[in-house]
């Protein structure tokens, strides 16, 4: 079994796992990170996007020792103790979430889509960029709504953590 | 109306776990020694099992045991059932074939379970179980349900002749024929009302585990309604006596119907854990929720709406053929039975309505409730014929529908239902002015000028919800009652706790319970907390389907805190030593009439439990109160939705360029829910009409097998909704709640085909209307106007 290592959340993990093994695996069934999620198998849903050297991945299509070497970050780094990132609390504040099971691979998405795209997002951008995370539950509407205000809370410097 | 009381938009307070990835679904739930199941599925639609050889698959590493159908039956582990009884027209009952969890003499459908192999880790047991060989005679398949009635098709099950599982109707057809024969106009349509796959974001899990030492057996499991798992699993599959059962439904990500069955996978991974002695853990795959999950809809139907003179609807009748698949799963009986039926009347006064249904057996994978179960189907067409009959008229189509909106209530229609309340011009009336609907006719002729095509379709929709009331559903054949319990329990300190039968997989019933017993009780929101999903917590409840939390689950909620306000006066009457009579309780303070003597809620509480001020012959400790509650009507929910599309004929894309929505829920909870609710069953109910098909080849193989094939609606398919409602009090609950979580998925599909269909002027179109579907629809309708000319 070969050897992976990398750092989760900040900390540097090292294991030997078998090679078939996926990265939204490894962090669920090794690390017990059970925030990401696994919703298909085609990687079209985006319940497991994590973000790898400061990006957003689907951990579905990644072998983890693809990760070898790498930064990931999952959902569980977001929050600062109590204190919440404000996209997440932009989805509680507008009810973009429901049954939840999308929502950490869309919260971390939209923080992905922020660090590439601004603090400015209008509906038109924020729909295509979300062509990679399926929902079945809100239909959008107040998805679109929290982004859009995540965005802006982000850019407003009072909490600056970005997940990297 | 308070901050968290009722009506107000309180933000969710089980959203905590789940936007820092701390939720707990099935798959997050891991039990020591766990061992992982995985089960073989028929390759073919329909095939005799000859035998099946083990033995290389048994020798494979990790493997703890590779099981098939004929130890299942060994154990005397009982078949899967259908638990609602339909009688065809002459008498005769269903013809409802065995559903073993595991097959041994033949498999029926594409999925159908053929043996499972239990090993140490999941890739270990796939690996096992490439390595079984089964031999099969494989046989000619069905898998259309306009065919498996001909003489040709194989017959599937020995119960059941032609496939049939009933003929059933309801109405007069003699009324009904003699009001066509004496129609102005007739219109007819049609329709097929496409097989869907729910897909809710969370794929099925379960978890098995039993422990010897107490001979129990726990059941983790991603259902709807754990009590109805747990009877059903020990009293008619027979794995263990219903007190050694506990099922756990942790948080469910999302269900839809589709997790309100049970399916063979929780059943086998409880026999499979008490086999191997370890517990047995399965989740499904996507690709495996395709081939195993029960699909939706799926009705052939030929239908006609019959008017007078004046455009009154006189009479509508219907046939349809409903697709059950391969075997009657748990409630698919009722489904294009009485969910469907009854709705056929719609929001107008029709005086006479009739509909025969067949249910037929396919080589697919079963069919039952989804989203509007029932509803969806029944609107499609009453909504779809009034359309085409206001075109055909010449009649404008919300015109043509004010005219025939019933306006006074109650109103009995031929089909059972009795409407309480409602008001369906105002509704209509509300979405007409956030449509624009004046100014539709300047927005066509600008999207002309820029080649494109615009239509504007409606759909005014009535559902039958708040499931049930016992004795109804009982008489139409349903083997369970649908009432619902609650149990308040007030703690010394003050905190509440309430145990609902009711599930949230989505619903928010965390906040908005707890919003109801805040306000009653005149205590904090953080104060209350909502306890779902364990039968050992919380006693026997029926679920969460049906739209029927709110109008069932909240008002066994209100009885059970009547009772909790009787008792705490009491023991406020001890407290204060004056007359229960003159116990007042507002806004959590107990004050005695006329005087100034008052004391707190937290006063009060931890006096019923320290029981100093009464003795047990005056007054029982403690403040604990349950209720169960059955309702006395169904609810009927209505509205009106308004779509409108703008369509580019080189390519046939649809675009959904304004989506208004007016519904009638009753006294509405958390509007901020509902509405989240609204949005969620339109884009359900768009996707059916623009983008979803669950399609089997004439062999019974599912061509759209993964979200590769199956077009699931995406943030760029949709707009952002216009929602708006309108209020009449539901009559028959203490809240006056109608419900508010099908709705979108009922009314949606025919207010996109009424738009599509205009903007291409041709009725000539099924739904998914893809992109494909509508290119070739203005095609054939240019070639048909060139021939006219």
């Amino acid at each position: 079994m070969p050897a992976v290592k990398l750092t989760v959340n900040g900390k540097a993990v090292t294991a030997d796992v078998d090679a078939r093994t996926l990265l939204v695996q490894f962090l669920r069934e090794n690390l017990r990170l059970t925030g990401t999620h696994v919703g298909c198998d085609t990687s079209q849903c985006g319940a497991c996007v994590v973000h790898v050297n400061g990006k957003a991945v689907k951990s579905c299509t990644l072998l983890v020792l693809t990760a070898d070497g790498t930064d990931v970050r999952t959902i569980e780094s977001l929050a600062t103790g109590d204190k919440l990132h404000p996209m997440q609390e932009a989805f509680r504040e507008h009810h973009g979430l429901q049954c939840g099971f999308c929502t950490p691979g869309m919260i971390m998405t939209a923080v992905d889509i922020v660090n590439r795209k601004g603090n400015s997002l209008d509906e038109k951008t924020i729909r295509e960029e979300l062509e990679g995370n399926l929902c079945r539950c809100t239909g959008y509407h107040n998805i679109v709504k929290a982004i859009a205000a995540g965005a802006k809370a982000m850019g407003s410097g009072a909490h600056s953590q970005a997940a990297e | 109306m308070s901050a968290t009381g009722i009506g107000a938009a309180v933000r969710r307070k089980e959203d905590f776990r789940f936007i820092t990835g701390k939720g707990q679904y099935t798959d997050d739930v891991n039990r020591p020694g766990q061992a992982y199941i995985h089960f073989l599925r028929s390759p073919h639609a329909h095939a005799k099992i000859k035998s099946i050889d083990a033995k290389a698959a048994q020798a494979m590493p990790g493997v703890l045991a590779v099981l098939t159908g004929a130890q299942l039956a060994a154990d005397k582990i009982g078949n899967l059932i259908c638990g609602w009884m339909i009688h065809s027209k002459d008498g005769s009952p269903m013809k409802m074939a065995p559903h073993p969890a595991i097959v041994s003499a033949k498999a029926c459908y594409v999925g159908d379970p053929v043996a499972v192999v239990v090993a140490e880790t999941s890739a270990q047991a796939k690996d096992a179980a490439e390595k079984i060989k089964v031999d099969y005679e494989v046989l000619p398949a069905v898998a259309d349900p306009a065919a498996a009635q001909s003489k040709g098709s194989p017959q599937i099950h020995e119960v059941a002749p032609s496939n049939t599982i009933y003929q059933w109707h309801l109405g007069d057809a003699n009324a009904v024929d003699a009001a066509f024969k004496a129609a102005k106009h007739v219109s007819k349509l049609d329709i097929l009302n496409n097989r869907l796959v729910p897909n809710a974001m969370e794929p099925r899990a379960a978890i098995g585990d039993y422990d010897t030492g107490s001979d129990s057996f726990t059941l983790w499991n991603t259902t709807q309604n754990p009590h109805v798992a747990r009877l059903v699993i020990s009293a008619f599959i027979g794995m263990a006596p219903e007190h050694k059962l506990r099922v756990i439904a942790p948080d469910v990500g999302g269900g839809f119907g589709s997790k309100i069955f049970i399916y063979p996978e929780e059943v086998v991974c409880l026999w499979a854990s008490k086999k191997v002695g370890r517990p047995v853990k399965w989740v499904s795959d996507r690709v495996e929720a395709f081939l195993a999950d029960a699909h939706g809809r799926d009705h052939v139907t030929h239908a006609e709406m019959a008017f007078d003179g004046d455009g009154k609807i006189t009479a509508l009748r219907a046939k349809t053929i409903a697709n059950l698949g391969a075997y009657m799963s748990t409630f698919s009986s009722s489904v294009p039975t009485y969910l469907y039926a009854t709705l056929l009347s719609g929001q107008y006064a029709i005086p006479q309505i009739y509909c025969e249904v067949d249910a037929v057996y396919t080589n697919t994978v079963p069919v039952d409730a989804y989203r509007g179960a029932g509803r969806p189907e029944a609107t499609f067409v009453v909504e779809r014929l009034v359309e085409v009959g206001a075109r055909e008229l010449g009649i404008d189509p919300a015109d043509l529908r004010a005219k025939n909106f019933i306006a006074h209530f109650p109103h009995q229609t031929p089909v059972i239902m009795a409407y309480d309340a409602g008001d369906y011009h105002a509704s209509l009336k509300k979405a007409l002015e956030l449509a624009d609907y004046k100014g539709f006719g300047k927005r066509k002729r600008e999207a002309e000028r820029q080649g494109k095509l615009r239509g504007i379709g409606f759909s005014t929709y009535i559902e039958a919800c708040g499931i049930a009331p016992s004795q109804a559903v009982g008489s139409l054949g349903c083997g369970v009652g649908l009432w619902e319990s609650a149990e308040v329990r007030v703690n010394p300190t003050g905190s509440v706790e309430i145990l609902t039968g009711c599930h949230s997989h989505g619903q928010g019933h965390e906040t908005t319970f707890a919003q109801l017993a805040a306000e009653r009780l005149g205590i904090p929101i953080e104060t209350v907390s909502v306890v779902h999903g364990d039968t050992d917590k919380v006693q026997f409840g029926m679920g969460t389907y049906g739209s029927r939390s709110g109008a069932v689950g909240m008002s066994a909620l209100v009885k059970a805190l009547d009772k909790i306000e009787a008792k705490a006066k009491k023991v406020a009457s001890y407290l204060l030593e004056a007359a229960e009579n003159d116990i007042v309780f507002k806004d959590g303070k107990f004050t005695v009439a006329g005087t100034d003597k008052s004391a707190a809620w937290g006063d009060v509480t931890l006096n019923a439990y320290i029981a100093h001020k009464f003795s047990g012959a005056q007054l029982e400790p403690g403040l604990k109160e349950g209720a169960f509650y059955d309702p006395t009507n169904f609810t009927f929910p209505a509205g009106c939705h308004i779509c409108e599309v703008e369509i580019d004929p080189s390519t046939g894309d649809t675009a959904i360029v304004n989506w208004t929505a007016v519904d009638d829920f009753g006294v509405v909870v958390n509007p901020m829910i509902v509405e989240g609710q609204v949005h969620g069953g339109i884009a359900q109910g768009v996707g059916q009409a623009l983008l979803e098909n669950a399609v089997y080849d004439k062999d019974g193989q599912l061509v759209t097998g993964s979200l590769m094939d199956y077009t699931m609606p995406r943030a760029d398919n949709l707009p952002s909704f216009k929602v708006g409602t309108t209020v009449t009090k539901c009559p028959s609950n203490p809240l006056g709640i109608k419900g508010c979580g099908e709705a979108g998925a009922i009314a949606a599909p025919a207010a996109v085909i009424n738009a599509v269909t205009d903007a291409i002027g041709s009725e000539d179109i099924s739904m998914p209307a893809t992109a494909q579907a509508v290119w070739s629809a203005i095609q054939k309708r240019n070639q048909s106007r060139q021939a006219a000319q």
